[in-house]
């Protein structure tokens, strides 16, 4: 991220702003249990759930914040929080 | 007609001036305690004085600040005013004003604020608002608000700076006062202040990220741009000035303005209206023989620190005087300033401060005399007086 002139800057600058580092529980994804609703890719707060062709989901861990609402969401306990290990 | 004199009050000086700099959006929520200047706005706005102009009603300060954070960034030249109780409401969005280097101009009609309630006139307001990264210049007359005006959107605008700036003007004493003045004609201020043309600003076809957060590894860095854009703005104060005075014919000082400091041992420095009543004050001193000066402090923000220090350099006592106290230190802003640009200097003399006019409190000419009075006593005997209220009543505490 470049600052061009004062308060500006080129866009795009979340790619390089991985906020994804104060996170302290992460989502533990269980595959076998999820019946691909898309609830948690739609409420995750910070876009961090894509949702795949076949409609399982992944994680991203850039930008992740731990904060628990997909887990809470989830219908069929396919989500658990686990403890951060840095 | 060049230089036709009009009476009028000092908020429509403001307004005419504000219509003449041509500007593209306008916001202000008038609440009371306010001013005239955004009446008049929107009767030049009714009236269609104002080309290619928006005015946007909001229903607070906080909104009207932020509506021009929009505008700004979207590349327009962009104008408010407010005072007291209605600056410090706008007080976050101030910093995201100044963070994102948008050239907002604002009139701060200068009040007490409150409690206890009070409407009138001290620099408590603006002054609270010192580190929130604006521009604030400080007005004498009303000739000097509106002059400021197109002077401040000059400096703001500048490549090199690019930062918010507040005119400030006594409340009542210059916001609601009607004097001869000579309202800024069309045709020089187009001369004097170009079109507005910003090389960054909000669009579609070229994004631009304006506001971006910026976690440990980036945030030092926007602020020290921001400093360096204050060290710049010092230059461009005494340049637009300049260039005001060899357009319009009117000089009132870049930074600072100095009143018979050539020889003087006794300097007062002050800001805003009062300045008028201390140079009657020094006529009067002079004639009797006391060797007395005035500095004129126009910027506040940026402090013009080497201006001071050269201004007083020769002199034997130093006094400042304040609309406003930083309460816990028992001292205003300017002695604290002023005392912190000579530390780490050769000059090492005496700084005297006096707080007065708080909350409307006249400042008759013997409030200066008996000012002057101490600073004589500190010349034969050592500082007298480190920082007191003129003009505290006993008869209450
Ligand atoms: S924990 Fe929060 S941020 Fe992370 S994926 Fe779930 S909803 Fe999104
Ligand atoms: S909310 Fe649960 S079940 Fe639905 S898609 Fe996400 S993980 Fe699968």
């Amino acid at each position: 991220m470049k600052i061009i002139i004062g308060g500006a800057v080129e866009p795009g600058t979340t790619r390089v702003n991985k906020t994804g580092g104060w996170r302290n529980f992460r989502p533990l994804y269980h595959q076998d249990k999820c019946i691909k609703c898309g609830l948690c890719s739609l409420l995750c707060p910070d876009c961090s759930i894509e949702e795949l062709e076949d409609k399982y989901v992944v994680f991203d861990f850039d930008f992740c914040k731990g904060c628990g609402i997909c887990a809470n969401e989830c219908p069929s306990d396919a989500i658990e929080m686990v403890l951060e290990e840095k | 007609m060049k230089n036709k004199m009009s009476v009028v009050e000092g908020s429509y000086t403001v307004a005419h001036a504000v219509k003449v700099c041509r500007p593209n959006v306008i916001s202000a929520y008038p609440i009371t305690p306010q001013t005239h200047i955004v009446e008049d706005l929107s009767q030049f706005m009714a009236d269609g004085e104002i080309p290619n102009c928006e005015s946007i009603n909001v229903e607070s300060e906080f909104s009207a600040i932020s509506a021009l954070v929009g505008a700004s960034a979207a590349g327009a030249r962009t104008y408010s005013s407010t005072t007291s109780q209605g600056l410090e409401l706008m007080h976050e969005v101030l910093f995201n004003v100044s963070g994102m280097r948008l050239p907002v101009i604002m009139t701060v009609a200068n009040r007490a604020v409150s409690a206890p309630i009070n409407i009138w006139n001290d620099q408590q307001d603006s002054i609270s608002q010192r580190d929130t990264g604006w521009i604030q210049l400080y007005a004498e007359d009303t000739q000097e608000a509106g002059d400021m005006t197109a002077q401040a959107y000059k400096v703001a605008e500048e490549r090199e700076v690019k930062l918010p700036a507040m005119v400030c003007m006594d409340g009542f004493i210059l916001s609601h006062v009607y004097e001869p003045v000579i309202l800024l004609e069309q045709d020089l201020t187009d001369e004097y202040l170009p079109k507005y043309e910003p090389e960054h600003f909000l669009d579609t076809k070229n994004p631009m990220t304006f506001g971006a957060f910026a976690d440990p590894t980036t945030y030092t860095e926007f602020r020290y741009l921001q400093q360096k854009a204050m060290d710049n703005a010092l230059e461009k104060i005494e340049k637009a000035a300049d260039d005001f005075n060899k357009i319009f014919g009117r000089y009132y000082g870049g930074l600072i303005d100095t009143y018979k400091t050539e020889d003087a041992e006794i300097i007062i420095m002050a800001m805003g209206s009062i300045i008028g009543t201390i140079k009657d004050v020094i006529d009067k001193a002079r004639s009797e023989g006391v060797k007395i000066g005035l500095v004129k402090i126009r910027s506040f923000r940026p402090f013009p620190v080497e201006a001071i220090r050269k201004a007083v350099a020769e002199a034997t006592v130093v006094v400042t005087l304040d609309k406003n106290i930083s309460l816990g230190l028992n001292e205003g802003a300017l002695l604290t300033e002023v005392k912190s640009s000579l530390y780490n200097t050769d000059i090492n003399i005496p700084v005297m401060g006096f707080m007065l006019g708080h909350g409307g409190r006249d400042i008759p000419r013997r409030t200066i005399m008996m000012i002057i009075d101490k600073a004589k006593d500190t010349m034969r005997s050592g500082i007298t007086v480190e920082s007191e209220y003129a003009d505290l009543r006993g008869d209450l505490v």
